[in-house]
């Protein structure tokens, strides 16, 4: 019981105001501030983010252990690249139509993937992060992939009037749908549906026991799950405007997974953090070392773990308790109401 | 009458000022280039899964080192630029972005790979930025009407597997072939070529066995395909799986009437040793440059300046390898290019100097071969040689063949 | 029919490769309950230790020795060093942990020994087994030694005292802790095995696929599928595993029409995640028991 209630006070995201005001206002003004090619960057870290997002969903807030989310990530990047490609589809419209196709598939994966747990449905999982690559290069559907060579997308311009380029106009999209979709997940796990996801989580015994449709909603989490990494694998194809089989190997599910790690297992501010990670510490790495820029990057790794176990949300709430007790102590010393 | 003479002064003074122009032919410079140094970009795959092609990048580097050392090219040093991409294609794109807008380089050389170089394509033609000599063999980087920027380098697989049909049709016209290829974008194309080259007759390939990067060994395509009754086994494998393939062949007993190695894993020392010498005899491939572990070679002049650029500037490298030789190729025709651009270092220039190769002969390359382009001609190289082994070295035959595949010569 | 038996063999040879990977898995399972992504790479680690040591010209067995010793040894210390830090921490940052250990020693092993392939000699000989083309003599060897391992495996922790402490360990860490095992030290000899183990299988596993630094991501994979196939709670499932997954994918890429040769990889997964649905814990594996 204890466990449930520090987890439910995880998810009480206790970020003033004050904090996620500053951040977007920060956020908005970056994008006139920075090289063109520094936008795109922070571009791809927003995709990450609301990929791993996904990811966290299903394995931090629900338990499940997923390896397989690069599978998502390229059925998403996939449905928008040939919506574009082949049939002309404004980029906006690829997003949902990739988030309901994820949806479809992840629930369709999660409700065999009931009778796993654990390090089986792990495997399961990584089998598809695997097989995906195949299918994609698959001959008899190279009529719709494009095949081993890929599909290439045009990027959308910026509307017409706006004096900002294509490449900070998509940043604010993606922006804004980042905003959109952290608030659908927050909104999510504050309400019903996310306390019935933790309860799984810890106990899912007891859970069943109070009434929870268990088989519901696991499958159902693993479908969002899928629906948020989708789309932000539709929205990465649109940044990068290429898909290929090689783009979406299991390495992408690893890197989201130390992502989610290094952000903050159950935390959805952690997953913007990740994001930065997954894509600014791979390039530190190779600047240090161009031979050893794997250990390098293994040696960095390590180094967080060890300095934040419970990742950088975990970190920071540990400094946020050290100094609310500080207060709370020096105020009963003074004899205050804390 | 005055004013006639003044102007006749002053219309003489401007003829001579004119006929003086060359003299003041400024340095154009885009950026990337000023009057110290050049600024070249390159993506290589230094991790994963084709991390092995690294060696290619870092012969690069050795090589410009080298030049610096001697002083540069018309006096500037260059400053090779080299970012690992993993093999990633959006990777590539965000190394390609940095290259082109945060170290402003003047080109970009020898990309590697045609995932990542599709991924880039169409970015490079549209910032006008060369992606000049690009490190894959696909047939799609010679089509200058289109994307007047991007440049190919080494003969293009279709051309290779076109070279192995017409041999096929003139010596084995009545047998059965089977090829094991990799499922990928280089591996499909070298089939396509085989398939285009043999035509009307491509019914002579009666089984086709793919494999993946991460299969671990190949010996159960190589089953399938002895079962097929074929007797012309054609292998379109990197290193360790050809070798494998070749060893497998003779493992099982199978003795094919003609073995083919593609060009990418013919190197006596990378894929025959490993595979076994004597179940390599009588293997058939195409050439374009020096195999520096065939000892016809040994006293080769232009190989042993190689071999001694190898051990001062790059003596982790492994001389076996023939991405060593490639690399130092490679950097060689850019050499040249950047050399015929005197001070006129722009991008334009670049590809124009790119574009206007003329019977350039490169030492490490075979005799005879020499490298051609034009502007409806952006394929370098399109010349190979066969040769066939004889357990310990490779005995070149027949004439110089030339490829006929391409955006310019049509088909 | 020929082809079928042939198919079989050959899938047997490689599945035993898969087998050897697939007992070092269980190994370390065993002994942390983790998945280890590392693992192959200690086994390819250890093999070009084994490779640098012929090549300063030591007798085959014994730098075959010494380099299971060397794993042995880095094993331990990677257990004491690097996990026992974190071994509170959260199940993800450990296999974070492992993953940067897989990135740490791929890149360290291309950075020293470069990415082309070397050939690493097999002890067995490669001569075709009993003169029929059939299967070698190294893989006959192979598997005969993943058989040998096993039996060694089954009796140290069934009727060894170090074994079933080693098992107590690993199962209730707590009360092993009171009847006076050295919980730290288990563990750390179970990371040493197991690297020992992978250091084995690598050496095994070199002369047929050739030696470099990437030469064990496609067979940690089939290792996993085989090891979870299998039943992770018994080494004897996993080799079982891997040797099924080896003669299933051959003949899944052989038999099926239009889809097989492409999809090789794909239809031997979709089949080991459909055996998942029917045993949860793998075919051999005993369901675990929680209190609840």
């Amino acid at each position: 019981m204890a466990n449930l209630r520090r987890s439910a006070a995880a998810v009480h995201v206790g970020i003033p105001l004050w904090a996620l005001g500053g951040a977007l206002v920060i956020a908005l003004v970056l994008p006139l501030l920075l090289k063109s090619f520094v936008v795109f960057q922070l571009t791809l870290v927003m995709v990450y983010s609301i990929a791993i997002l996904g990811l966290n969903l299903l394995t931090g807030f629900n338990g499940q252990f997923s390896l397989g989310h690069s599978a998502f990530y390229a059925i998403g990047a996939y449905t928008a690249a040939i919506l574009m490609d082949r049939w002309d589809v404004a980029y906006y419209w690829t997003l949902p139509v990739a988030g309901i196709a994820c949806f479809i598939f992840g629930f369709l994966f999660g409700l065999p993937a009931l009778r796993l747990e654990g390090i089986y449905l792990a495997l399961a999982t990584f089998a598809l992060a695997v097989a995906t690559p195949q299918i994609l290069k698959f001959s008899l559907l190279e009529k719709f992939t494009g095949g081993v060579q890929g599909i290439v997308i045009l990027k959308p311009d910026s509307p017409p009037g706006l004096p900002i380029n294509a490449d900070q106009w998509l940043y604010y999209f993606t922006l804004a749908v980042l905003i959109v979709m952290f608030a659908g997940a927050v909104n999510l796990v504050r309400g019903r549906t996310g306390r019935a996801m933790l309860a799984i989580r810890e106990h899912p015994i007891a859970a069943r026991l109070m009434g929870i449709n268990t088989a519901l909603y696991k499958s159902m989490t693993f479908g969002i799950s899928g629906l948020y990494t989708g789309i932000a694998g539709a929205l990465g194809a649109i940044a990068v405007q290429f898909v290929a089989p090689d783009s979406f190997t299991f390495l992408l599910s690893i890197s989201l997974l130390v992502g989610l790690v290094i952000g903050g297992v159950g935390s959805i501010p952690g997953c913007i953090v990740g994001g930065l990670f997954v894509l600014f510490v791979p390039n530190l790495a190779e600047h240090v070392s161009k031979g050893l820029a794997g250990a390098v990057y293994g040696a960095i790794l390590l180094l967080v773990i060890y300095l934040m176990p419970s990742g950088a949300a975990g970190f920071a709430r540990l400094i946020w308790a050290r100094a609310g007790s500080a207060r709370f102590k020096s105020s009963v010393t003074e004899g205050r109401t804390p | 009458m005055t004013i006639r003479r003044r102007d006749f002064c002053v219309t003489a003074a401007a003829g001579l000022a004119f006929l003086n122009t060359p003299a003041w032919a400024q340095k154009k410079y885009d950026s990337g280039a000023t009057d110290a140094e050049i600024k070249i970009g390159n993506i290589n795959p230094y991790s994963g899964p084709a991390s092995s092609y690294g060696a290619i990048g870092k012969t690069e580097a050795a090589y410009f080192t080298m030049l610096n050392e001697k002083g540069g090219i018309n006096g500037r040093k260059i400053n090779f630029i080299s970012y690992d991409d993993g093999y990633s294609p959006p990777k590539a794109v965000e190394q390609a972005r940095k290259l082109v807008e945060s170290d402003e380089v003047l080109l970009v050389f020898q990309s590697l790979g045609t995932p990542s170089n599709s991924a880039i394509h169409k970015y490079m033609n549209s910032k006008k930025v060369p992606q000049l000599f690009v490190a894959t063999g696909a047939t799609k980087w010679g089509d200058p009407e289109h994307f007047p920027w991007t440049m190919g380098w080494q003969p293009n697989y279709q051309s290779e597997g076109r070279i192995y049909a017409k041999y096929i049709l003139q010596n084995h016209p009545n047998s059965k072939i089977a090829v094991m290829y990799q499922n990928d974008d280089y591996g499909k194309d070298l089939l396509q070529g085989l398939k285009d080259g043999l035509g009307a007759k491509a019914s002579m390939i009666v089984a086709q066995a793919p494999y993946e990067t991460s299969d671990p060994t190949v010996d159960s395509q190589v089953v399938t395909l002895k079962a097929s009754g074929a007797d012309i086994f054609i292998n379109v494998a990197t290193p360790k799986f050809a070798a494998q393939a070749i060893r497998k062949v003779a493992e099982i007993g199978w003795k094919p009437t003609l073995n083919i190695v593609n060009n990418v894993a013919n190197s006596i020392g990378s894929t025959l040793k490993p595979a076994g010498l004597d179940n390599s005899k009588g293997l058939v491939s195409t050439f374009y440059h020096k195999d520096a572990s065939d000892p016809t070679w040994k006293d080769d002049p232009a190989m042993k300046a190689w071999s001694a650029f190898m051990d001062k500037y790059y003596p982790d490298g492994d001389k076996t390898s023939t991405h060593t030789v490639y690399g130092y190729a490679a950097a060689q025709t850019l050499e040249q290019v950047l050399k015929q651009c005197g001070d006129n270092l722009t991008r334009e220039n670049v590809m124009k100097q790119a574009a206007s190769l003329k019977d350039l002969q490169i030492g490490v390359m075979l005799p005879g071969i020499k490298i051609n382009t034009g502007p409806r001609d952006f394929f370098p190289i399109e010349q190979m040689q066969m040769a066939k082994f004889t357990g310990e070295r490779w005995e070149l035959f027949g004439q110089i063949i030339s490829g006929e595949v391409g955006g310019s010569s049509g088909s | 029919m020929e082809l079928f038996l042939h198919q079989v063999l050959a899938g047997l040879a490689t599945g035993g490769i898969y087998a050897c990977m697939a007992l070092a898995i269980v190994m370390i399972y065993q002994a942390i309950a983790h998945l280890n992504f590392a693992q192959g790479e200690m086994a390819m680690f250890s093999t070009f230790i084994a490779w640098q040591l012929l090549q300063w010209g030591l007798p085959f067995w014994i730098a075959f020795l010494a380099a299971a010793g060397i794993a042995f040894l880095g094993g331990v210390f990677i257990e004491r060093v690097l996990f026992k830090p974190i071994h509170k921490a959260p199940v993800l940052s450990q296999i974070v942990a492992f993953i940067a250990l897989f990135a740490i020693l791929n890149s360290l092993a291309g950075f020293i020994w470069d990415f082309n392939i070397k050939t690493f000699p097999s002890p067995f000989g490669a001569k075709p087994l009993l003169g029929s083309g059939l299967i070698s003599t190294h893989d006959a060897g192979m598997i005969a030694l993943t058989v040998f391992l096993l039996v060694m495996l089954y009796g140290f922790f069934g009727y060894t005292r170090i074994g079933l402490a080693m098992r107590a360990a690993a199962a209730h860490p707590e009360s092993a802790r009171l009847v006076g095992i050295r919980v730290g030290w288990m563990t750390a000899l179970g990371w040493g095995m197991a690297a020992a183990i992978g250091g084995v299988a690598g050496m095994m596993i070199a002369p047929i696929v050739f030696l470099e630094p990437n030469m064990m991501l496609g067979i940690l994979l089939y290792g996993f599928a085989g090891a979870v196939v299998g039943g992770l709670s018994s080494p004897g499932g996993a080799v079982a595993g891997g040797f099924a997954v080896g003669v299933v994918e051959n003949l899944a890429g052989t038999f099926i029409p239009y889809v097989g040769r492409e999809l090789k990889l794909t239809i031997a997964l979709v089949l080991i995640v459909a055996v998942l649905m029917i045993r949860p814990s793998g075919v051999f594996g005993r369901p675990v028991m929680t209190r609840v």
